[in-house]
């Protein structure tokens, strides 16, 4: 199982790059050291000889006490197959690294976050701000040595909770009494907060140039992070000439909760019900991206029936979502709350199914490593049958029927938003947007995982890459995860739902792993390092909404401010997983 | 209160009977308030989906007065704080509660909003939102389900009933000073206790402060 998905690529890479490229001899390790000076060269030849067009992820890692800190990319063939892995290794003194921002747009905010959370500098990045901490923050958090103002203990358990049990609020041990730390001699009146000039900056550069003919001033609008087309604490500023879009930049990390901090204390099965809280609409594939991921470095397998129940759980989470983004995509658009209400009411009926099985609505915490939390109760596989093969197909036409049809639906959505197929590439975006731009790339069959290659099913591609494509690519999605069910609740077979003991403290080799499942939004991808201990050394989320979001700036440019909320609509954010 | 209301237990001439009432004012100012209680349209996180639940149609608020979801803080009643708050949307959250006009209620949805909940270690995240303006009602649950919202909802309700027009803040003499809006520094800083960060700050400049709270933070 491991041999499949690690990411080793023809040697040849390697022979093109004798001196700077390296193979990574780490035991658990893979993919290429490439030396730093060499990056842009390597990425190009890769990209364009070796046609890995798509960079899915890129992160840090901070290898503390040792002086080095490393970027980590994987990119992939949009053809499908399996990917490569690259990296870069510097040292931990104000690092700078080549940007691939040129080559891959989509490494944008990536780079951005990699700036923020650990300080190491992109050299010819366009824009490089922090972007989930704001200006003036002090320090890079995710640096190992950093400490945030509640820090206990390096790792989970805390000596404090378990086995002794001697609980003091984290509060008591604060001198301000909160989760509060000032540098030393830091005095609050002499501080001017850093404005954001370096956004609206960045925001007159990207105009497009002004009509010569009309003096026109531009305008910049703030919306959000309180808006209610903003899906959440999200916020553009945008420049808009009249009443069109000239410039846009996202801005995010209002909801940022140090997911990845976080992670890197808690054990490999306590980071479980963290995953749930990423994009909280898809709990269950949250679940499963992090439960492939663990079980490659373990190297288990879990038994028939969990596959089965695991890819019925991730396709009935598709469903859920997408349902939730029609509704409000009309929502955005203007036919306030009806559609999004018809779009609940069926969503409910997921819930409870997801509710009997896992005890909770939302937060489902259902999958474990080589397992499941519980088998299915009584009842609920008859429910989910009667849901696929009678409601939800009733309810697909109903849709269709209403919605797809809908005069103004098609006016207000066809032709609007275009994401061209070589850009949606380029931004790396995943899902639903890449699909809707004619680009046939689904995880689910690019680099199968679970059981899916036994699955009947169709991958839907349009070709527009307008919203109303997009509508449509969910809406396809939609009935074939249907069918997906269909076939799994007739296969699925009797048997335990566990391989081996269900742990508390998992023992995880050492090594890094990569893992990613086609969520509802797009690529979801867990990166995590073990050092062989009880907590991952490293544990990065590739989360599709975020990365999807670079792409918001390109699809929105030249439209009416009316069409940006709808825009923002179609990407289908879920701010939880954006800021992490 | 509608019973009390039909039938307030003084003598009403027949003819008028169900048409005319006697009450008393607390009576009928806070029966109208807490029966029309506009919430503000304003989600955080995971919370807010359950937010959106409830207003639904299988959990339905509407029945108890609350549908008109207004996204203007200067048009709401309660604000419920449905989700994680972090040091980054804190100050917006506060000019949003500063923004509302009185009477004004808030509610803590959820662990994060009550008290950090599962984020709390975090260096982004506030413990929860009661450390900046006052909460009414804390609803536990991560998420609550729409249900613990509804009562969360009632629970509020039934503290407005309580409530007089001869003690209430909003009618006193006097304005009410609004929050101070934190500010984005090194840190979040409040600025009701910007003296007690400068004399921390110098004490630790001045290496008087052996023991930090935690070690210093290396940029």
């Amino acid at each position: 199982m491991a041999e499949q998905t690690i990411l080793q690529e023809p040697v040849d890479i390697a022979a093109h790059f004798p001196e700077s490229v390296n193979q990574d001899t780490r035991s658990g390790f893979h993919g290429w050291v490439v030396r730093t000076g060499d990056l842009v060269q390597f990425a190009t030849t890769l990209r364009d000889e070796f046609g890995y067009d798509y960079l899915s992820s890129v992160t840090g890692v901070d290898n503390y006490p040792q002086d080095q800190m490393e970027v980590i990319y994987h990119a992939y063939k949009t053809s499908g197959g399996p990917g490569v892995e690259f990296k870069v290794q510097v040292g931990r003194e104000d690092p700078v690294v080549p940007s691939l921002v040129s080559l891959y747009p989509g490494a944008e905010f990536q780079e951005r976050e990699i700036w923020d959370l650990f300080g190491i500098r992109f050299e010819g990045h366009p824009d490089l701000r922090r972007i989930l901490m704001w200006e003036g923050f002090a320090g890079h958090p995710l640096r190992k040595d950093w400490k945030e103002p509640y820090f206990e203990e390096e790792l989970k358990p805390f000596k404090s909770r378990w086995p002794d049990g001697h609980v003091v609020r984290a509060e008591e041990k604060n001198p301000f009494q909160d989760n509060l730390e000032y540098p030393p001699g830091f005095d609050p009146d002499e501080w001017t907060p850093q404005a954001e000039e370096a956004l609206y900056k960045g925001l007159s550069q990207s105009r497009i140039p002004p009509d010569p003919e009309l003096k026109t001033d531009t305008l910049i609008v703030n919306l959000g992070p309180q808006h209610p087309s903003t899906h959440g604490v999200f916020r553009m500023a945008v420049a808009l000439d009249g009443e069109t879009v000239v410039g846009l930049k996202p801005v995010m990390g209002y909801m940022h909760r140090n997911h990845e901090k976080i992670g890197e204390r808690n054990t490999f099965l306590g980071n479980m019900p963290f995953t749930d809280r990423l994009d909280y609409i898809t709990s269950m594939s949250n679940n499963f991206a992090y439960a492939i991921t663990i079980e490659k470095l373990l190297n288990v397998k879990p038994p028939e029936r969990t596959e089965y129940i695991r890819v019925i759980m991730a396709e009935l989470t598709r469903i859920n979502s997408h349902l939730v983004a029609i509704g409000f995509l009309l929502n955005d658009l203007g036919a306030f709350f009806t559609p999004a209400l018809y779009g609940l009411a069926e969503r409910e009926l997921i819930l409870d199914i997801f509710e009997a099985t896992s005890g909770s609505r939302m937060m489902c915490n259902y999958f474990r490593f080589g397992g499941l939390a519980r088998d299915l109760p009584d009842g609920v596989l008859q429910k989910i049958k009667d849901l696929v093969y009678e409601r939800l197909p009733r309810k697909v036409e109903e849709f269709n029927t209403y919605l797809v049809n809908n005069e103004i639906v098609r006016t207000r959505c066809q032709g609007v938003g275009v994401l061209t197929r070589e850009q949606a590439i380029a931004y790396s975006t995943a899902g639903p947007i890449l699909r809707a731009s004619g680009v046939a790339y689904d995880v689910r069959r690019a680099e199968p995982y679970s059981i899916y290659d036994r699955f009947d099913f169709d991958i839907p591609v349009r070709q527009n890459g307008d919203i109303f494509d997009r509508f449509l690519v969910r809406m396809d999605e939609i009935v074939q995860s249907i069918r997906i069910i269909q076939q799994a609740v007739q296969d699925i077979p009797e048997g335990p739902i566990m391989t081996g003991k269900s742990q508390y403290s998992v023992r995880v080799p050492a090594g890094e792993s990569y893992g990613r499942v086609e969520g509802p939004k797009g690529e979801l991808g867990f990166y995590v390092i073990s050092t062989g201990k009880t907590n991952p050394w490293r544990y990065h989320v590739r989360a599709p909404s975020f990365i999807n979001l670079t792409s918001l700036a390109p699809m929105s440019l030249g439209n009416k401010v009316a069409d940006v909320v709808v825009i923002l609509g179609s990407v289908d954010i879920v701010l939880g997983e954006v800021d992490r | 209160m509608a019973n009390e209301l039909t039938t307030p237990g003084y003598d009403i001439p027949r003819e008028i009977e169900h048409q005319v009432t006697i009450t008393r004012l607390d009576q009928i100012y806070n029966w109208s308030r807490k029966n029309s209680l506009w919430p503000m349209m304003f989600g955080l996180a995971c919370c807010a989906i359950e937010m959106i639940c409830t207003a639904a149609s299988r959990f339905d608020f509407s029945r108890f007065g609350m549908e008109v979801m207004r996204p203007s803080p200067r048009q709401a009643d309660v604000m419920i704080v449905s989700g994680t708050v972090t040091k980054k949307m804190i100050p917006q959250i506060v000019r949003l509660y500063n923004q509302m006009p009185e009477p004004k209620y808030v509610i803590a949805m959820g662990a994060c909003a009550s008290g950090g909940g599962p984020f709390k270690e975090g260096y982004n995240v506030v413990s929860g939102v009661d450390k900046f303006i006052p909460v009414d009602v804390y609803i536990p649950g991560c998420p609550p389900t729409p249900q613990a919202l509804l009562n969360g909802l009632i629970a509020l309700q039934k503290k407005i009933d309580t409530q007089s027009l001869s003690t209430v803040p909003w009618y006193r003499k006097g304005e009410i000073e609004p929050v101070p809006v934190p500010v984005l520094g090194p840190d979040l800083i409040d600025l009701r206790k910007s003296v007690q960060i400068k004399e921390y700050s110098a004490q630790r400049a001045a290496g008087l402060q052996d023991q930090p709270a935690v070690e210093g933070q290396q940029i």
